[in-house]
């Protein structure tokens, strides 16, 4: 195509101004078009790719999960069911939680997830670590409160809780701030 | 910006004479609607390409969210077409693609025929475009009973019994097909991997196979 172009090139060009050359200017006017005409095909399907990343996040409703009077100064594991929409599939995950009091009559209740590499930990199962929490993975203990005592480098998740008509409700998980 | 990736490139690979292999070629007078207008007919093969590559692009980024599964099939196309972002538009490319496919296959045959440019030398390239052919109707055949919907299934149904009725082997094609005795799990199993993984190989083996001839004879001449 470019290639009759080159016959009407006038043989010198006028001095001063810097023009573009026909062949430049084509190959703008070309490459931009393609551009145009491949983003317009080609940005749906990466908007289409990308969707869940900007989807809105659910704002964790707070679910019911037990009454008050049967949180003791031990912590007790309780589960509880979570609707989720996974897409098309829609399920019940049963999520639990350690709680407790403290002595201040306080309630909070800690996620058995490990905060090493995400297994689940449990209460006092480890006979020679009395009182801990302890991940079965590679031996992460934790105190009462959750605090980090060995592998892990940062304290159990806490769920939201509210407590309303003497039922503890947990809401969704967030670090751990009561403890360091 | 570009220019001195390509140059850098360039100057260790040498990679300028491979596209230009590629691309640098006389587009003769005949079939350059610059010059005579009627030559658009020479461009439904090129079309017919353009629209295979969004068609490829957007089966690649459909089977993001598509499962070939019997439950959850039409739930995963449903909620790709009416919950995702651009959902309708990129399953809209694909069902409106694979039909203008077959339209732009079908002018393009019909340029080659009435122009004579089946004949010799090019009778090869004919009969690897007939196989094109008849792998764009397999994929759009297969294609079809993806969403697990009513129409899928029956229009399935049907051409099974189509497939059925080939003489002596048709009973077996029917269950190969099929993968057992009714349309149902394994149908879909085997129409997706068909669909999405066999049909689109052996397409661009031939895709490749009809170019390379192509640019070794060159476009046949004038009428």
């Amino acid at each position: 195509m470019s290639n009759q172009n080159e016959h009407h090139e006038p043989s010198h060009k006028p001095p001063g101004r810097k023009e573009m050359s026909r062949r430049q200017f084509l190959t703008y006017t070309l490459g931009g078009a393609t551009a145009y005409m491949a983003a317009g095909a080609v940005l749906p399907m990466v908007r289409f790719a990308v969707d869940p990343i900007l989807h809105k996040k659910g704002e964790g409703e707070f679910i019911k999960v037990v009454e008050e009077s049967k949180i003791t100064d031990e912590p007790q594991e309780f589960s509880f069911e979570l609707k989720q929409q996974d897409g098309w599939y829609a399920s019940t995950a049963t999520l639990t939680a350690w709680i407790r009091k403290d002595e201040q009559g306080k309630i909070y209740a800690l996620s058995p997830i490990c905060k090493h590499l995400g297994c689940t930990v449990g209460w006092n199962n480890d006979k020679s670590f009395p009182d801990e929490y302890h991940c079965p993975c590679h031996g992460a203990r934790y105190t009462k409160e959750g605090k980090n005592l060995a592998v892990a480098p940062k304290p159990l998740d806490t769920y939201k809780l509210k407590i309303e008509n003497g039922w503890v409700y947990l809401g969704g998980v967030e670090p751990n701030t009561e403890v360091k | 910006m570009f220019k001195n990736v390509y140059n850098w490139i360039d100057e260790r690979l040498d990679v300028t004479p491979i596209w230009r292999d590629v691309a640098d070629h006389e587009v003769p007078e005949h079939v350059n609607p610059a010059h005579h207008f009627s030559a658009f007919v020479y461009c439904f093969g090129g079309l017919t390409f353009f629209i295979t590559v969004i068609q490829i692009l957007s089966g690649m980024f459909l089977t993001m969210y598509y499962v070939p599964d019997i439950i959850n099939a039409y739930a995963s196309v449903e909620y790709l077409q009416t919950k995702v972002a651009f959902g309708q538009i990129v399953r809209g490319m694909h069902h409106w693609g694979a039909s203008l496919v077959i339209v732009m296959m079908f002018l393009h045959t019909m340029r080659v025929f009435f122009t004579g440019s089946y004949k010799a030398p090019r009778e090869m390239n004919w009969v690897v475009g007939m196989l094109i052919f008849f792998i764009m109707l397999g994929l759009g055949l297969t294609g079809y009973l993806l969403p697990w919907d009513n129409k899928a299934y029956f229009a399935t149904k049907v051409t099974l019994e189509i497939a059925n009725s080939v003489p002596w082997l048709g009973p077996i094609i029917k269950e190969f097909l099929q993968g057992g005795t009714i349309v149902g799990a394994e149908t879909l199993t085997r129409f997706f991997a068909l669909h999405v993984f066999f049909l689109p190989a052996v397409l661009l083996i031939l895709l490749v196979g009809h170019f390379i001839m192509i640019r070794r004879q060159g476009i046949s001449g004038p009428l």
